[in-house]
């Protein structure tokens, strides 16, 4: 692994109510690499991922992404918050585009107006973005006329559009119908061979096995186990890594 | 039936739906729009005084008589020197009025609109302003389109009240033209027949407005 993580998060704790759900979670990415956080419903990796973004407050906890070094816990200022936007990107489960802006509205709205770059480059850049995962014809749709397996693909042109340093997946194929999770890891798939970093929350994990370049089991607000997918998933370590897999498994074997 | 007083009547009466009941429900309702959003911004804001201030508004306006606003307005606030001709103490009765009711609509509108809105907007980096602006508002209005047709439909009748102040809208040029006249029931139906169709027409923009804001429905 190489020596300087692109982000580093340390000690971070949330409670829901008396849900104490992250019970000090330290998390490195090394830079161009996949993460997969994968466990149990529950288990706090959504927590976690949400908290990089700042869409969750930890009560205790520090992140460093790139150059961006936060208190999670601290209030923050309005350039602590933009800076926190802009060091990463977020795809949601349930895709969360904007139902009353096209595909082209969706993907330049962020780029437009909160970074306040100009209309024409941005456009330019969204359509080459939508063309690479196929939907250029789609720009002036809304979404409500697209497939699930395009509105998140166009989720992820959205995220693209950013420039963000790392991209964010929050169990980005469970929402779909199964015959159309394939065309979302497949653009997935080609973003990390680019480079890209990223954190994956995930229960595809034949995905985590074959795409990312390391993986943390999660239980209980903890990372109970973290290496290579050849480690985690063929050789574990912990009893409950080893559960977690033979009931993921099922009877039947996969 | 006396057809032709109802020729000659209708002519005038038109003409207060045309200078007085019309241009009194636009403006009122424009006003009121204001006032409403205002309001239902202050009911979500988290802060407790600001929402207390406007639940306490909301309250009293929902429960208290349209007549009586109008004439605390008019007759009243001369008293404490405040006086007002009729046309701006109708405009501003009428528009508090629906101020208070649509709030609620426009505030259950907003809240209508999933969390994940707000997340997917603080997420492409809007602070909550942008995302209340560009994000929930938009998608609240197509929400509040049918609701809000209600109040703009009731705003058109109540307008007749309007008439106790002297304003010189449909209903009063009606009552000037059947006093003299004594035919009460002949003129009173051409008003109501007036009212009606005004309230068609609306209906039928309420159906269009609905319909282009559907292309991007879910």
């Amino acid at each position: 692994m190489p020596s300087e993580p692109l982000l580093s998060a340390r000690g971070l704790h949330k409670s829901f109510g008396d849900n104490h759900v992250l019970r000090g979670v330290d998390l490195d990415i090394a830079p161009g690499t996949v993460h997969a956080l994968i466990g149990p419903s529950g288990s706090g990796k959504t927590t976690v991922l949400r908290s990089l973004n700042g869409l969750e407050s930890p009560e205790a906890g520090t992140l460093r992404i790139g150059e961006l070094e936060l208190d999670l816990a601290a209030p923050r200022t309005r350039r602590e918050r933009s800076a926190l936007h802009r060091a990463s990107a977020m795809v949601f489960q349930q895709h969360h585009l904007f139902p009353h802006l096209t595909v082209l509205g969706n993907v330049t709205i962020g780029p437009i107006r909160v970074q306040g770059r100009g209309r024409e480059e941005v456009t330019a850049d969204a359509l080459a973005l939508l063309d690479r995962v196929g939907l250029r014809e789609k720009a002036d749709a809304y979404p409500s006329s697209l497939s699930g397996g395009q509105q998140q693909r166009v989720g992820i042109v959205r995220a693209l559009a950013l420039q963000p340093s790392m991209l964010l997946f929050d169990e980005p194929t469970s929402s779909l119908d199964p015959e159309l999770v394939g065309e979302v890891l497949a653009v997935m798939t080609e973003l990390a061979s680019e480079g890209w970093t990223m954190a994956v929350v995930t229960h595809e994990l034949g995905f985590a096995r074959e795409v990312a370049d390391e993986v943390s089991f999660f239980d209980e607000g903890v990372v109970v186990e973290r290496g290579t997918p050849e480690q985690v998933f063929g050789d574990p370590r912990e009893e409950r890594t080893k559960r977690f897999l033979q009931r993921l498994q099922g009877p039947f074997g996969r | 039936m006396n057809w032709e007083l109802i020729l000659e009547s209708i002519g005038p009466i038109a003409l207060g739906a045309i200078t007085g009941t019309i241009p009194l429900t636009l403006a009122s309702f424009t006003v009121g729009l204001v006032i409403a959003i205002a309001l239902a911004l202050a009911r979500i804001s988290g802060v407790t005084w600001l929402s207390g201030l406007a639940r306490a508004y909301i309250s009293v306006i929902r429960g208290t008589p349209m007549l009586v606003q109008l004439f605390v307005i008019f007759y009243g606030m001369p008293q404490i020197g405040i006086i007002l001709d009729p046309w701006p103490s109708a405009i501003i009765a009428l528009s508090m009025n629906v101020g208070g009711y649509a709030a609620e609509i426009i505030r259950a509108a907003i809240l209508s609109i999933p969390r994940g809105q707000w997340e997917a907007a603080a997420m492409v980096g809007m602070s909550r302003g942008q995302s209340l602006w560009r994000i929930v508002l938009p998608q609240a209005a197509r929400v509040s389109v049918p609701p809000l047709s209600n109040t703009f439909i009731s705003l058109v009748k109540d307008t007749s009240l309007t008439s106790v102040i002297l304003v010189t809208e449909l209903f009063r040029v009606a009552q000037r033209i059947a006093a003299p006249s004594g035919e009460f029931l002949t003129i009173y139906i051409v008003a109501a027949a007036v009212y009606w169709v005004i309230c068609l027409v609306l209906a039928g923009g309420q159906d269009r407005l609905e319909r282009k804001l559907d292309r991007y429905a879910v």
